[in-house]
């Protein structure tokens, strides 16, 4: 569909591409360093991500590429380096700052509350936007309860739009794991974030649920504007979501382009299949 | 015929005009529900009205014009059921669609019924009938329900039902005369007017245009609404695909006529937890559905703990013994009447609720033979489910089973107004005021399928029993004879082995053989879940279903099945010889199953070709090699060895065995 779309398409719409991405830096990187002790996890590494593109962070692996993440949204603090965000510098990003200035990730290994429903995991990504405070919410009736099902109402949007109804009141610890992954995309988007982070969402997943999961990461950056970062292993899957990819080796940057650019880089070939030095 | 329904009843004989009556005398009652977002959303048939006349009128607008084919593909959703309504206000005929069918299906039927306009409900029906645009060169506009990932698309040819409805209700304002030339409109219907065009599956060869007029839908329904009582407030949910004649008359035709609630569940997947919200009154389903909710509760009983499990299982037992004595009003002990009540309490209404059962008047079951045990366990619940046997060709209703004539093995008496003769073939002829107009552009097969003084051939073969009840043996061309002239029913011998949860689908041969040899399919969701239960890996389809302890499960199902068989005397030489199980499940998408779920055996026969020539040579084991078909309609191949079991066949039972005085009753 994203295909016809840009090529030309079956009709006179405009462009996808040329109308959501806006090209205003949403997010930049500048000479970020990360090390723990002396292995040195990322080295002078520098790119941005422009509002509304699909931006993939690719490597093999140990390349940094999780580092990366956790570095925008806060898990790891760089020595050296700095990152702004929505035009504010700043030299580390805090988790909880990430969170509530709409940065939202999933994690490479599923990371929900396995006991509890799809449902409540979804709601779990609302409580930053949860303004009553614990007195009101003990007492239920009135604003917090108002509150509540504005919230919910929200989150059955996603579920909709994840096309997850019949697991609603599932525990997620008894879903099949390309369900779970898909919980965790809803979880995320709950947060109704500007930068969605998604860290190998098609890891261990079988060429069904791959395609499942591509469509929807399409239609979340399609429906709601959202710009997404994304490591993933899959070339294939890579080249075909991607506006840009920026390629990581041994923790420093080898190569920043459009999909075809990287595809014929001779570094980037080098790197995925090895070379005798 | 006294039972009959007049044609033109008070001048109500289409579903446009039935439309006006229920919004005139029942404005306010609900007509239908849909779950959006978690929270069941109702529309009353004064709400149905509107939008109905609003999506008729921009229908119009935007170019349909009284005789043009109208498509309607997709899941069950109150929009595409009022699409079939608004065409039909306009005189246009609505052509409804197999939703899960392939693009290269969907093609034959769209270029076949020559239709102009499609109505579908998401962008992948939206993608399927662009792919085949070139094939189909009349289909000049298609309105879709869901706008999802439709943005980029070309808005030329392509409307949302918002924008047609838009367009509707601005000519409404905009002339005064409107809503009044709509309704002369449909005043000017008549009940004779070709209605809908159904497309049968077809287990054999290009599906088949069933072309049904309003008088063949509204007067089988209205006499099947009479038949059990069904008024306005019933409540069912429409779940099953709305190109079967079922669906139609079950979700459409008798709504309209008896004023009755239908409910869209939000998904496919969520049905069963939807039926259980709103626990509707009356309930059509084909054996399948059973089959797989009987599975479904096995299966849990299984992981259930040990007091329910033992529970669960003594009072099955006594609602095997009384449960159905009690349903048909007969006499029981006072004491087992006193225990049955008290296993209402604790296992049969917390069953029924689960299975959305609890407020169940009555349930119908049709489209294929059901299994005894099936329909016995349902009776045995207190469960009023009931046989009917029907065809797209007679607008469902053939014969029906009357309150308290129940009988597993017959599937009850004519219908009303309906007469039945059977042929010296053993073939089951009928007429009734539902017979339909003909097969769309097919005159040959419509004369050879309806004489000229309007019986239809079914192509069953059966009997009427001393009680007067029709007894359903097989198709007529299926039922075959062994080399030494014993009886081969086969769905009859493959009925008795789906009944276990495990089993999912059997494909029997004999026919002109020596002997009967069987193909078994196992249930995934119940086998793997007794292999997660016991610790059994297994890394696909293939390697579960040649384990050697499932094979040895499937084994002793068939050694009981060859039991039963020998206790039948006419049934003895049908006993199984030698079966394998299959490597693949039988799916749709490869042509083994019709869109129904039926098997299509004559296509089995041929696809696996090597296997059953394994099964008769007296080979243990068949190296197998097989095309299938993904759901993205790429193709690819497995293979598999495949174990062949020879089973020893039992000696024709003396009549003083109990399984057959059970057989006998």
């Amino acid at each position: 569909m994203r295909v016809d779309a840009e090529g030309g398409g079956p009709g006179a719409a405009p462009k996808k591409g040329e109308e959501r991405i806006t090209g205003e830096v949403l997010l930049s990187i500048d000479d970020i360093s990360l090390s723990f002790g002396g292995v040195k996890a990322i080295s002078h590494v520098s790119f941005d991500i422009r509002k509304g593109e699909i931006r993939a962070i690719i490597g093999p692996n140990g390349a940094g590429k999780t580092s990366m993440l956790n570095v925008i949204n806060g898990f790891y603090h760089p020595q050296e380096g700095t990152i702004t965000f929505k035009g504010e510098t700043r030299a580390k990003m805090r988790p909880y700052v990430a969170a509530s200035q709409g940065i939202a990730r999933t994690f490479q290994n599923v990371a929900l509350f396995k006991g509890m429903s799809t449902l409540d995991n979804i709601m779990s990504g609302r409580s930053l936007k949860m303004h009553r405070n614990f007195f009101w919410q003990m007492l239920w009736f009135g604003p917090a309860q108002r509150e509540e099902i504005a919230h919910r109402r929200r989150v059955e949007e996603i579920i909709d739009f994840l096309e997850i109804e019949h697991i609603r009141k599932t525990p997620v610890g008894k879903l099949p794991y390309g369900l779970q992954k898909r919980v965790e995309l809803g979880r995320a988007l709950a947060m109704e974030p500007d930068l969605l982070l998604l860290d190998e969402p098609m890891a261990g997943m079988n060429l069904e649920e791959k395609e499942d999961m591509s469509r929807f990461i399409i239609d979340v950056s399609d429906q709601f504007g959202t710009t997404i970062a994304l490591i993933e292993h899959d070339m294939g899957v890579v080249m075909d979501l991607s506006d840009r990819v920026v390629v990581l080796d041994y923790g420093s940057k080898i190569a920043d382009g459009t999909p075809d650019e990287v595809r014929g880089n001779q570094k980037v070939i080098d790197a995925y299949l090895g070379v005798a030095h | 015929m006294a039972d009959g329904v007049a044609a033109a009843d008070a001048g109500h004989d289409t579903f446009p005009k039935l439309l006006l009556r229920n919004a005139e005398i029942r404005g306010e009652r609900p007509a239908m529900r849909e779950k959006d977002l978690g929270i069941w959303q109702t529309w009353s048939w004064k709400d149905v009205l509107a939008e109905i006349r609003a999506f008729s009128v921009g229908l119009a607008q935007i170019g349909l014009k009284r005789g043009d084919k109208v498509a309607i593909v997709g899941q069950n959703r109150p929009r595409l059921y009022w699409s079939m309504c608004a065409a039909q206000a306009i005189g246009a005929v609505p052509v409804p669609l197999y939703a899960d069918s392939v693009a290269e299906e969907m093609a034959f039927v769209l270029a076949h019924a020559e239709v102009v306009a499609a109505i579908v409900e998401d962008q992948e029906q939206v993608d399927k009938l662009l792919s085949v645009a070139a094939e189909v060169p009349l289909l000049k506009t298609i309105v879709y329900d869901d706008p999802r990932g439709l943005r980029d698309y070309d808005p030329e040819h392509l409307f949302s039902f918002e924008r047609v409805q838009e367009k509707g209700r601005e000519h409404l304002a905009a002339s005064p005369g409107a809503k009044g030339e709509w309704e002369a409109g449909i005043g000017r219907g008549k009940g004779s007017d070709l209605a809908i065009l159904l497309y049968t599956s077809g287990t054999t060869g290009r599906p088949k245009g069933v072309m049904l007029s309003f008088d063949n839908l509204v007067i089988s329904a209205e006499n099947g609404n009479r038949f059990d009582h069904l008024g306005e407030s019933e409540e069912v949910v429409a779940y099953l695909p709305m190109a079967w004649v079922g669906d139609h008359i079950f979700s459409y035709a008798q709504s309209y006529c008896a004023g009755y609630c239908v409910a869209c569940p939000e998904s496919p997947e969520t049905v069963i937890q939807d039926r259980r919200e709103l626990g509707p009154t009356y309930f059509f389903a084909p054996p399948r559905v059973f089959e797989n909710l009987l599975t479904m509760i096995m299966v849990r009983m299984e992981d259930a703990g040990r007091l329910q499990y033992r529970m669960f299982h003594a009072f099955m037992a006594l609602a095997r013994r009384v449960g159905e004595k009690i349903l048909n009003g007969e006499k029981v002990p006072a004491r087992d009447r006193l225990l049955y009540r008290l296993g209402e309490i604790l296992v049969y209404g917390p069953v029924k609720n689960r299975l959305g059962f609890s407020r169940l008047k009555v349930g119908y079951t049709a489209g294929e033979a059901i299994g005894p045990e099936i329909f016995r366990f349902y009776r045995a619940l207190g469960v009023n489910l009931k046989q009917l046997y029907g065809q797209t060709e007679a607008s469902v209703y053939i014969t029906m089973q009357p309150d308290g004539e129940i009988h597993a093995d017959t599937v009850g008496t004519p219908a009303p107004q309906v007469e039945i003769k059977i042929a010296e073939s053993g073939e089951v002829l009928y007429r009734s005021p539902g017979v339909f107009l003909g097969y769309y552009k097919q005159e040959e097969a419509t004369a050879a399928t309806k004489t000229a003084d309007g019986w239809v051939h079914t192509g069953d073969a059966g009997f009427f029993d001393a009680a007067g009840h029709l007894k359903i043996i097989d198709r007529a061309k299926d039922v075959g004879k062994l080399t030494d002239g014993s009886l081969f029913p086969p769905k009859y011998v493959e009925n008795k082995l789906k009944f276990y949860p495990n089993i999912k689908e059997a494909v029997a041969f004999g026919a002109d053989r020596d002997m009967v040899c069987c193909f078994v399919n196992i249930d995934l969701t119940a086998v793997g879940s007794w292999a997660e239960r016991n610790n059994i890996s297994y890394a696909s389809y293939q390697e579960l279903s040649q384990h050697p302890e499932v094979i040895g499960q499937v084994r002793e199902h068939v050694d009981q099945v060859n039991r039963d068989l020998a206790a039948e005397p006419m049934m003895a030489g049908a006993q199984i010889h030698r079966f394998l199980v299959l490597h693949k499940e039988l799916d749709a998408d490869d042509g083994e199953l019709t869109r129904t779920q039926k098997v299509r055996r004559s296509f089995i026969a041929e696809r696996y070709g090597e296997l059953i020539e394994a099964l008769y040579d007296g080979s243990e084991m068949v190296h197998a090699r097989t095309e299938v078909t993904f759901e993205d309609g790429r193709k690819g191949m497995i293979a598999a060895d495949v174990k062949i079991i020879e089973m020893t066949v039992h000696e024709p039972m003396r009549a003083d065995r109990p399984a057959l005085a059970e057989a006998a009753e």
